[in-house]
């Protein structure tokens, strides 16, 4: 399973350190603006609900099963062994359909660029590699964002809904969203508040198209036999409509014995 | 030094011909502005919209209006059905050169069209994207060879051509077996995003709902091209045989319409027809004026005998297409997406650019390689059928005289 985040929103006071540090180790600007895009692998986003200011992260949510990778035809995208999931631009042809399939609509693109790539979290993968954390859960200052091994993640974040019901609503959001994804979130309204999808979302996508995908041999096989008889038959009745002719031009008085022998060919 | 033949006609700039340059000098300005500026400075894409124009008409309509190539192929060669014959040439060209603007058109809309090759040596079955490439450049090649004795006989190369004809049926059924593959797949292609397709059109029958629609729209745009090239080259309508296709879009039609509804049923998503919002009309017009009219029209004898009428009823049944894909790719993500898109003059123009070299290729190419004049083969069956026919008439003339 990997490592994973688990972003407890009941934390987060909104000071934007992650924002600033997935800057700073990207080399992107600091920008004010509160969208993912290719300048911005993380954002955080604020609500208002029941006069209280409710502050989270959006990032990418590091699927298990990820749609992106199972969308790119060239394979640019793949789910490490880590725990991230990560793009890789030397391959890329710049179809963006993974933009068009990702259920969270994390890649963002380089639209002005004469060579452009696709941008996302990479889950700081060449930090976790090194033993190190990722930026932005070095940088938060509240531990709101936590980075650590999935399962364990999973254990904290049961026991935080068990020990403090009043602080949480009841769903640990991710387990099982998109087929689960390596980041967590607690939250302290219900998901569908801060626009998060929930209903007909625990699914794993790329399962819709692999049920279609998976026919392609079994369709090739059948209908190029099929075609192929179908052509054989007519084919050969043609031919012997044509014998059959060609015979009776020849001996015009024993027409019908001809038919005869020719159908029992 | 040389004299130039003296019959060569001087060039005169008529109305079409400067339509033609206009949106020549548009296109190549927009092609300037999207290679040397990118994709953002060109077009209306975005974040939130990464697809338009460019694959909703080029890409999905580009190869479903091509597929006259693959099902004229078949009716002709595998069902065996010859009188077919004269008209598929003209059906085997407009889908080459339709696949051959496809991946032209793709060149524009890929971030990294050098990295078109890609999917050759980097591979992901799992990708529906990855097989469109694989069927689509697999299919040009069998185009290409099918269009091969085209230009052999036009430089007169005989041996060669028995060598084809001996070797038929393999590239054609090939060619039905990519088609069928691919035309599906664009369907298949939204299958992933059942959340964020508008579920007028969000369907499992995607792929089923495209295959069969591209077979409609091949002998539509088959029957199309056949007018208009009558009407451009002076040349003789195949009446009796477009009358007999127009009768098999009447044949597919129908079954689209069964499955579409099919659909809805399966869904239970008929409420969805009555919703008042911008999604709704436009599934009404694609399946009002481009299946159920055409429908009821081709269906009439006295509209199919009517070489106008027919014209205008296919042109319904293509229309009814192009809009089926614009809003399969674009108006059911509009409201997901909560943006707004609508194409850039450059995206347009571009657009408009490939369409226009299109039909200025198959202007070329039919003056000057044979595609419509029949095939001089010395002994065809229906020659050696012809005593055949007259003994027969004598059989009956004998008989009566008996009799």
């Amino acid at each position: 399973m990997g490592h994973g985040f688990l972003i407890d929103v009941t934390l987060c006071e909104g000071c934007e350190a992650c924002m600033d540090a997935c800057h700073e180790i990207h080399g992107q600007p600091d920008t004010e603006n509160y969208e993912l895009s290719a300048l911005n692998y993380t954002v955080i986003k604020n609500i208002n609900i029941e006069e209280e200011d409710i502050y989270y992260r959006r990032m990418c949510m590091h699927c298990q099963t990820p749609s992106c990778a199972s969308v790119c035809p060239v394979g640019a995208f793949r789910k490490t062994k880590e725990g991230p999931v990560i793009y890789d631009a030397s391959r890329c042809m710049g179809c963006r359909y993974c933009m068009i399939a990702c259920p969270f609509d994390v890649p963002k693109y380089e639209w002005e660029s004469r060579n452009p790539r696709v941008h996302k979290c990479d889950m700081c993968y060449q930090r976790i590699k090194q033993g190190k954390l990722p930026a932005c859960a070095e940088a938060c200052p509240t531990g709101a964002t936590l980075f650590g091994k999935h399962e364990e993640l999973i254990r904290i974040a049961q026991e935080r809904l068990q020990n403090d019901p009043e602080r949480y609503y009841p769903y640990i959001y991710g387990l099982k969203e998109a087929g689960g994804t390596s980041v967590l979130y607690l939250l302290p309204v219900k998901p569908t508040e801060l626009g998060f999808r929930l209903k007909g979302f625990q699914q794993t996508f790329p399962q819709f198209t692999w049920r279609v995908m998976k026919e392609i041999p079994n369709v090739v096989t059948f209908s190029g036999v099929f075609m192929y008889g179908l052509w054989w038959i007519i084919n050969r009745r043609i031919e012997l409509q044509k014998l059959d002719v060609e015979t009776s031009g020849r001996e015009l008085t024993s027409k019908e014995d001809d038919n005869g022998n020719s159908s029992g060919n | 030094m040389e004299i130039l033949p003296v019959t060569k006609k001087p060039f005169r700039l008529t109305f079409w011909k400067s339509v033609f340059f206009l949106i020549l000098i548009a296109g190549l300005y927009s092609t300037y502005i999207r290679f040397f500026y990118g994709l953002g400075a060109a077009t209306n894409l975005s974040d939130c919209f990464p697809w338009g124009l460019w694959i909703g008409f080029d890409v999905l309509c580009g190869v479903g209006l091509a597929a006259g190539g693959f099902t004229m192929a078949a009716l002709v060669y595998i069902f065996n059905i010859k009188k077919f014959k004269p008209i598929v040439r003209p059906a085997i060209l407009t889908a080459f050169l339709g696949y051959l603007l496809v991946i032209f058109a793709l060149l524009y809309d890929l971030g990294r069209p050098y990295n078109i090759w890609h999917p050759l040596i980097m591979w992901n079955p799992h990708s529906v994207m990855f097989e469109v490439g694989w069927c689509v450049m697999l299919y040009t090649t069998v185009l290409a060879l099918e269009f091969r004795p085209v230009v052999l006989e036009k430089f007169h190369l005989h041996k060669p051509l028995k060598v084809i004809k001996s070797a038929l049926i393999p590239p054609v059924i090939l060619g039905v077996l990519f088609s069928t593959l691919h035309q599906s797949s664009l369907g298949s292609l939204f299958l992933i995003v059942p959340e964020k397709l508008y579920p007028l059109w969000y369907s499992p029958l995607l792929p089923v709902l495209f295959f069969v629609s591209s077979v409609a729209v091949g002998f539509a745009m088959v029957i199309f091209e056949s007018y208009l090239s009558a009407r451009a080259f002076n040349k003789h309508l195949e009446k009796p045989l477009l009358m007999e296709l127009a009768r098999v879009v009447v044949f597919i039609l129908s079954l689209y319409l069964i499955l579409k509804l099919q659909d809805f049923a399966r869904r239970d998503a008929w409420h969805y027809l009555f919703i008042n919002r911008p999604e709704t009309y436009l599934f009404w017009a694609e399946m009002l004026l481009g299946v159920l009219l055409p429908l009821v029209l081709l269906a009439t004898p006295r509209i199919r005998r009517h070489s106008v009428a027919l014209f205008w009823s296919v042109l319904l049944v293509i229309s009814g297409f192009v809009l089926n894909r614009m809003n399969v790719s674009i108006t059911a993500l509009e409201s997901y997406s909560g943006a707004h898109y609508f194409p850039s003059w450059m995206e347009i123009s571009i657009t408009l650019m490939i369409v226009a070299l299109g039909f200025a290729a198959f202007r070329w190419i039919a003056k000057n390689f044979p595609i419509f004049q029949a095939e001089k083969v010395p002994a065809l069956p229906s020659i050696r059928q012809i005593p055949i026919v007259l003994e027969s008439k004598e059989k009956i003339n004998k008989q009566e005289t008996l009799n």
